[in-house]
């Protein structure tokens, strides 16, 4: 499995503790549209992620958020950005 | 071209959602007259106000009420003017002084609200090249200021000084810039206090700064008055304060304090000083008075706590689930928004006057019926108001 489908998995995970009446979840759908992720639950998802991880997303990052996929990509550049 | 309000959509009905639950819009309340600090009219209906901030309930007091007439007759209704142009007066500085000296710091700093205190403080104090870790349930203000300062912004845990441990530890690097940790006295929402003995240690270890916005604890907790780090014991470990004059101040305003040699700096960098206009005369005047009491009868926070603790028993003696332990801050905890909203109508309905909270400002997203009591009710209002909370915890048991 690539580190990108990993971490996806792992965000799915915590979506469906979150959002446990949520239908299908993958890396298109959008927060706020599909899963009704505001500004706040945002902030408490991506906290869950850091945990997982052990990292820092600053909240600077986090305005272009939209889908799943792009907490996966920023995850992932966190990840990357640790290792270089 | 698309209609610039149409992101507004949800939130339209949203609040089409809430009046259709109750009729009135609960973000749109209009008190007619206040009778009292603890007293309005409402609808035509004398309500006891269970939710105004008004902690020492100083808000008519005589001498604050005529050294405000007398500054509005001397100096004018306003300055007209910004701190750093023609909008500082002897009033001003007086005030500041007057802050110094209660709070015991070298130096304070007047801003026009409370809201920009904060967001003077925090940009002024952090820069592009700093980083601030912010408390996850900070208020707005906090996170606007840490917006505009443009530093790397982190948020930890609520009260959780091991969060902050962990991710001050993983700060190490040059490009980190200097560090500063933001956090309240007692939160809002659900009157929470912070754990501020844990949290200056952690921040002692890791050699960063720490802001505590007493908003809501200033003149609440301490011997004196001086806010949450007075009664932990610790504010010679605190780095800068920042406070408002809406709570027990009981007027519009905010300041920030501190023993830092060049805190005085932030006149000539803090956005939010330098480009508003400055307090009115008439608020400095009426604050200066305000404060003078609160150093001069600490038996107004003897009444608020005797206050606190009587809602609070009750409210539980109730069967509410509250937020936290006592405080001036009662915050009862409902099954939902719709639940909250017919709740707070009913309390309404029945002459008490107390605030509601919805997600997503809420923490945890809970909805609540938040009650703050004042030095100046009496314990027969504490009692009235939860003879009332007492019909909804029968209504609600009822429904079940």
């Amino acid at each position: 499995m690539s580190e990108r489908a990993a971490i996806l998995e792992t965000v799915v995970a915590i979506l469906r503790e979150q959002c446990p009446e949520a239908g299908e979840i993958g890396p298109e759908s959008d927060l706020v549209a599909d899963l009704a992720i505001d500004s706040a639950a945002a902030m408490d998802l991506v906290m869950e992620v850091e945990d997982r991880y052990d990292l820092d997303i600053p909240l600077n990052e986090l305005a272009d958020l939209r889908t799943v996929g792009d907490l996966v990509e920023l995850v992932a550049r966190h990840l990357e950005g640790r290792q270089g | 071209m698309s209609d610039i309000l149409a992101k507004y959509g949800p939130l339209a009905a949203r609040r089409q959602a809430l009046l259709g639950s109750g009729g009135r819009d609960p973000f749109q309340l209009r008190i007619d007259r206040l009778l009292s600090p603890t007293r309005a009219l409402i609808d035509g209906r004398e309500t006891i106000l269970l939710g105004t901030n008004n902690y020492l309930g100083l808000t008519f007091d005589p001498e604050a009420i005529e050294a405000g007439r007398e500054a509005l007759a001397r100096f004018g209704t306003g300055t007209t003017g910004s701190r750093i142009a023609n909008g500082t007066y002897g009033l001003h500085r007086e005030l500041e002084q007057a802050f110094a000296r209660f709070l015991d710091r070298r130096d304070c700093i007047v801003f026009t609200t409370g809201y920009q205190a904060n967001l003077g403080m925090i940009a002024g104090l952090a820069g592009p090249r700093d980083t601030i870790l912010v408390d996850a349930d900070s208020h707005a203000s906090i996170y606007d200021g840490c917006r505009l300062s443009g530093a790397r912004v982190i948020r930890f845990r609520h009260n959780d000084p091991e969060d902050l441990d962990r991710r001050l530890a993983r700060l190490e690097r040059p490009e980190d810039g200097a560090v500063l940790v933001v956090v309240e006295g007692l939160y809002s929402m659900l009157g929470d206090v912070a754990p501020l003995a844990e949290l200056v240690e952690v921040k002692r270890r890791h050699g960063a700064f720490l802001l505590v916005d007493e908003a809501h604890s200033f003149g609440v907790y301490g011997a004196h008055g001086r806010g949450l780090a007075e009664h932990c014991g610790v504010e010679a470990e605190v780095d800068f304060v920042a406070g408002t004059f809406s709570k027990s101040l009981g007027a519009v305003g905010g300041f920030g304090a501190s023993d830092h040699p060049h805190f005085g700096l932030l006149r000539y960098a803090a956005r939010p000083y330098m480009f508003t206009a400055s307090p009115s005369p008439a608020t400095m005047a009426s604050v200066l008075r305000i404060l003078a009491r609160i150093e001069a009868e600490p038996e107004l926070r003897t009444r608020l706590w005797a206050n606190a603790h009587r809602l609070h028993a009750g409210l539980r003696e109730l069967g509410f689930s509250l937020g936290a332990e006592p405080s001036p801050v009662a915050a009862v905890v409902l099954a939902d928004e719709r639940q909250a909203v017919w709740a707070w109508n009913l309390l309404l309905e029945h002459g008490v006057y107390v605030n509601l909270a919805l997600p997503p400002g809420t923490p945890g997203r809970r909805s609540l019926l938040r009650a703050s009591v004042s030095a100046a009710h009496t314990p027969a209002e504490i009692d009235a108001a939860l003879a009332r909370f007492a019909e909804v915890a029968r209504r609600l048991t009822a429904a079940t």
